[in-house]
């Protein structure tokens, strides 16, 4: 990995630079894009692409003058550009009606992070629309680029290429477009066009195919899978005596429960993954993992609507052979978009067996989720916690002061901004926001969503990462933040580093990591150490002999163990 | 912007030239009424091309807590549960540009050693594009004295509220200035940001321009350059009555403003004025954050084509055996 | 089409509201200019006609000015002739019917002077009587 620049150089080239400006609007047509190391996302394997079935896959190298792009590439481009017009209103839309009012333009993190006039979202999206004018409208056809329209060239392609590679998806642009613009709708066909000639990066398409082949994005196989959530166990029993044995494929539970396999492999996630099995042994929850459905995430998402749609299908058809009642989804940002506005309509209706979900711990019905059926471990947890089902001791947590990053989809795809507050505050007694115009809907990227987690654009990264790092610093300076939540298996992958550039000193953690640190279980011993075998600041009172260990486990018992019973 | 601003000034000139080369019946007559019809039909045939494509999924932009735990208080506007919800959230956007208010202006500043990136509140912009449509609006509607017979009540009304000031004869109406202000500040703000002007298309400045045409055209007819107001409405109700007549003592500065009026009409449904109806099919906002508890349809949906379990146990069976995963088939029984 | 029960009443809404001047025309008569009560017997006005009908409005402001603020009762036309400035007692004296001649067409055009504020229509008053202005 290259150096990285400093904060005060970073910032300083951040500043905004309209290389060609002229008054005729069109200069940055004349400005090309240059490929350096650093500057692009390697590109998808050659074997990969053909494995997925993926159109015209060959070898290519954004360093070289020449992609290889297949024969009659501009026909390619242009048909499928024809048929997203007629298969997308939000695209035809999108590119009749943006007035260029310039609203998005400082919204965008890429933007605020590079300078680069092209990662305005609405310069992103003319990269796109000046092709489109040119090809589908008779004014652009005339005018030419007086009517700011352009012809089609492999520069045009490698321009797309750089460009919607520098976009996350996040959406934070069309919360402040006046016509509701979504950058993410031009991106994602953008990305889709793209691939018709062949054209993917690798840090997609491999997850992509190792998720069709083995059910994550890791390339786990199944036998792997099941011994790193048992060493998992193991930890857990260190930590805290009790030994949990999750159920893997196995029919007849009443919950399925699938989140992203980066909390099963990488830390911090692991940590998260292991607060959701001691939440669930200490619920005794009738649920059971599967290693067939083993990724909650979905890169599928960034490559194309038919890929997004065959890498989610797996979850209703593991559903229906286990014979579950409801599927229960983990923290991630992406596989909530996709489970919240696009599982249904792509591969929905749920599976007859599939009921709305009932919390079998409080009763509470989930009818928001009736047809989906899966709701979120947040919303699962907060409602615990409401009906204080929960044996909570948030001063573990003490040493902690934490904030909460919201992630781009569950904020401004999903809505769910309160249940994961909810659930912090009850178990951490230091919680702070950062800035209102970084959080909740209005909350910035990590810098490295939709694919972008990858280790060779770590600068440019840093850089998409600005403005949730500069906030978060800001609550490390104003409040003494050491720690930063947040509810998404990348966020939990790519914040750790970027913490490090921009706020060193602050980690990141899962929601259910603090849950779990804080949870009273049943039989425990006392907590020394938190899930990350860390000694705690403020650890358990060892009891002076067993008389009194035992009178402190029976009151701690509490309340979740009894109402268990009663269910 | 040099280009729009010649276009512009040319259709002045020709209106004007022409019209006095006697091709008033031209420029007062047919010219209006084809850009009325254009006008029509464009809006039609624009609307029509959107509506032609499907909404394949249902991606509502979520701009405040959604609709979950009972006891959790949903934004009914920014992340709308009902069809009321969605009704509220577009009639906001489209009278007050609710979007628009959030916006912030960012600036990068050194604070010691630190880089501090800095948010300020800006409501230039929606102020001033408010001020547009709405003066715009208005300045329309008054425009209707012209058009029925006799005036309705109302629009004396509003004369009279626009002429609260009286200041000057004829009586001055402050949706003139605000509107010409209004104007001029979106066209200056796309000439002073850097970033507006990097991404300013001739097509930004051209109705700016055009705009500006009928604006000071407007101003002068009423309070400069005068015309017979009087002979005016006999040109104007011969329009809407299908029986055109030319009266006389129309000067050239009305056929010039119509003029403008005309190709505003004519160019709209071409250009990014359609944003006008485009608001109301942006699947971002006119879609109703409900998409757990109803079912939205694609209807292209593809079929679906997926790795079953069955091959995926059929390539792991032996390694799920040994690690004691249940199976659908046991290894023995492939043998 | 898609979404056809929302779109097509919405565009015929937007068609009907855009030539709507055009239906209600259809019911009513035909449009000509407002028949005005011209003076009988009077030769000119202050100023020539054509200045007069786009610039009325101008002349009375002035010479309300002249008269009230400044005190000056003596205007000179463009052709040299001199008036009283009066709007009673010199415009009125010609133009006697206020309905017949004023507010026929400023109705039609939606005019609404405020001389009326103050002025007390001819008539309205008993004994009003002078020469018309004229020196």
């Amino acid at each position: 990995m290259a150096k990285l620049p400093s904060l005060q150089e970073l910032a300083k080239s951040s500043l905004p630079r309209f290389p060609g400006a002229t008054l005729e609007g069109v200069g940055w047509m004349r400005t090309k894009p240059v490929f350096t190391p650093g500057s692009y996302c390697y590109p998808a394997k050659l074997e990969t692409m053909q494995k997925l079935g993926m159109p015209n896959p060959h070898e290519w190298s954004p360093e070289d003058e020449d992609w290889n792009l297949p024969q009659g590439w501009e026909k390619i481009i242009h048909n499928a550009f024809a048929d997203r017009l007629k298969k997308y209103r939000s695209l035809r839309l999108f590119m009749d009606i943006c007035v260029r009012c310039g609203a998005c333009a400082d919204k965008c993190h890429f933007f605020l992070g590079t300078g680069d006039p092209k990662n305005m979202p609405v310069l992103r999206a003319e990269l796109l629309r000046s092709v489109y004018r040119k090809d589908f409208t008779t004014a652009g056809r005339l005018l030419g680029k007086v009517g700011g329209s352009r012809a089609l060239d492999p520069s045009v392609i490698k321009e797309w290429f750089s460009y919607f590679y520098q976009c996350t998806e996040c959406r934070r642009c069309s919360l402040f477009c006046p016509y509701g613009i979504d950058t993410a709708e031009i991106t994602m066909i953008a990305r889709e066009l793209l691939h018709e000639v062949g054209l993917g990066i690798h840090w997609i398409m491999d997850p992509v195919s190792n998720c069709n082949r083995t059910g994550n994005h890791l390339g786990i196989q199944p036998q792997a899978f099941k011994e790193i959530v048992e060493f998992l166990c193991e930890d857990i029993e260190t930590i805290t005596g009790i030994n949990i044995t999750p159920p893997f494929n196995e029919k007849g539970h009443e919950i399925l429960f699938i989140t992203p396999s980066g909390d099963v492999f990488a830390e911090p996630g692991i940590y998260t993954f292991m607060g959701y099995l001691m939440l669930f042994h200490e619920l005794g929850l009738d649920y059971t993992l599967s290693t067939y459905a083993s990724e909650g995430g979905n890169f599928g998402l960034f490559t194309s609507s038919e890929m997004m749609k065959k890498i989610n299908a797996k979850m209703y058809a593991e559903a229906e052979r286990l014979g579950v009642k409801w599927i229960l989804g983990g923290e991630c940002g992406h596989m909530w978009r996709v489970i919240h506005q696009y599982m249904d309509t792509v591969n929905g209706p749920a599976p007859k067996n599939m009921v709305t979900p009932v919390s079998p711990i409080t009763g509470t019905k989930f009818d928001y989720a009736s047809s989906t059926k899966m709701i979120h471990i947040a919303e699962f947890t907060a409602d615990l916690i409401k009906h204080d089902k929960l044996n909570l001791k948030p001063s573990r947590n003490d040493h902690l002061t934490v904030t909460f990053h919201d992630s781009c989809n569950p904020a401004r795809a999903m809505g769910m901004l309160e249940e994961p507050r909810e659930v912090l505050r009850a178990v951490c007694n230091n919680f702070v926001e950062m800035p209102a115009n970084t959080i909740r809907e209005q909350t910035f990227c990590c810098g490295s969503g939709s694919g972008l987690n990858t280790e060779e654009i770590m600068e440019l990264r840093m850089r998409a990462g600005l403005p949730r790092g500069n906030a978060l610093r800001h609550v490390q300076l104003k409040h003494g933040v050491n720690a930063m939540a947040c509810v998404c298996a990348i966020d939990r992958a790519t914040l750790p580093p970027l913490a490090d550039y921009w706020a060193p000193g602050v980690t990141v953690t899962g929601l259910h990591e603090l849950v779990a640190n804080a949870l009273v279980m049943k039989g425990e011993i006392p907590r020394t150490m938190d899930l990350r075998q860390e000694d705690l600041e403020y650890p358990d009172e060892v009891p002076d002999d067993e008389a009194a260990e035992n009178a402190a486990g029976s009151d701690d018992r509490g309340k979740a163990g009894q109402e268990v019973q009663d269910v | 912007m040099a280009f729009s601003l010649m276009m512009a000034l040319s259709i002045a000139v020709i209106a004007g030239v022409g019209a006095g080369l006697g091709l008033e019946y031209f420029f007062g007559i047919v010219l209006p009424l084809a850009a009325v019809l254009v006008f029509i039909a464009g809006v039609v045939w624009r609307v029509i091309g959107w509506a032609r494509a499907p909404v394949p999924f249902s991606i509502a932009t979520t701009g405040g807590q959604q609709k979950s735990l009972p006891w959790i208080k949903p934004a009914c506007l920014d992340a709308p549960y009902t069809s009321v919800g969605v009704i509220g959230r577009m009639v906001l956007e489209a009278v007050t540009f609710r979007s628009l208010f959030r916006n912030t202006a960012a600036e990068m500043r050194g604070e010691g050693d630190e880089p501090r990136l800095i948010y300020w509140s800006s409501k230039w912009l929606w102020a001033f594009g408010l001020l547009f449509h709405a003066a715009f609006f208005l300045v329309l509607f008054r425009h209707f004295r012209f058009f029925l017979e006799p005036v309705p009540f109302f629009i004396p009304w509003i004369e009279n509220l626009d002429g609260l000031m009286q200041f000057g004869v004829p009586r001055f109406f402050m949706s003139d200035a605000l509107l010409l202000a209004a104007v001029l500040f979106l066209l200056l703000r796309r000439l002073k940001d850097p970033k507006l002007r990097y991404i300013s298309l001739p097509a930004d400045y051209f109705p700016l321009f055009v705009l500006l045409g009928i604006i000071i055209s407007g101003i002068a007819l009423r309070y400069f350059a005068k015309s017979d107001v009087a002979s005016i409405k006999v040109l104007t109700m011969g329009l809407v009555t299908l029986n055109p007549v030319l009266p006389e003592g129309v000067g050239t500065t009305f056929f010039v403003h119509l003029t403008f009026v005309s190709v505003l009409l004519i160019y709209l449904p071409f250009s990014k004025l359609m944003h006008m109806a485009g608001i109301f099919f942006s699947p971002t906002r006119n879609m109703p954050c409900n998409t757990r508890q109803y079912r939205h349809i694609n209807p292209w949906n593809p079929p679906k084509k997926y790795r079953t379990y069955a091959e995926y146990e059929d390539e792991f069976r032996e390694v799920m055996a040994e690690a004691g995963l249940p199976l659908e088939k046991q290894p023995e029984e492939e043998k | 089409m898609y979404n056809a029960r929302y779109v097509i009443p919405a565009l015929l809404v937007f068609i009907i509201l855009i030539t709507l001047p055009f239906w209600v025309n259809v019911v009513t008569p035909e449009y000509s200019r407002p028949e005005l009560v011209l003076p009988a017997g009077a030769e000119a006005c202050v100023e020539p006609v054509e200045y007069m009908r786009a610039e009325h409005m101008r002349l009375l402001n002035e010479w309300r000015d002249a008269a009230l603020r400044e005190g000056k009762r003596v205007y000179t036309s463009s052709t040299g002739q001199v008036w009283d400035i009066n709007l009673q007692n010199t415009c009125m004296h010609c133009h006697t019917d206020k309905a017949g001649f004023c507010d026929a067409c400023h109705d039609s055009n939606s005019v609404d002077p405020y001389c009326w504020d103050c002025h007390i229509e001819p008539g309205a008053v008993t004994g009003a009587s002078g020469n018309g202005g004229k020196q």
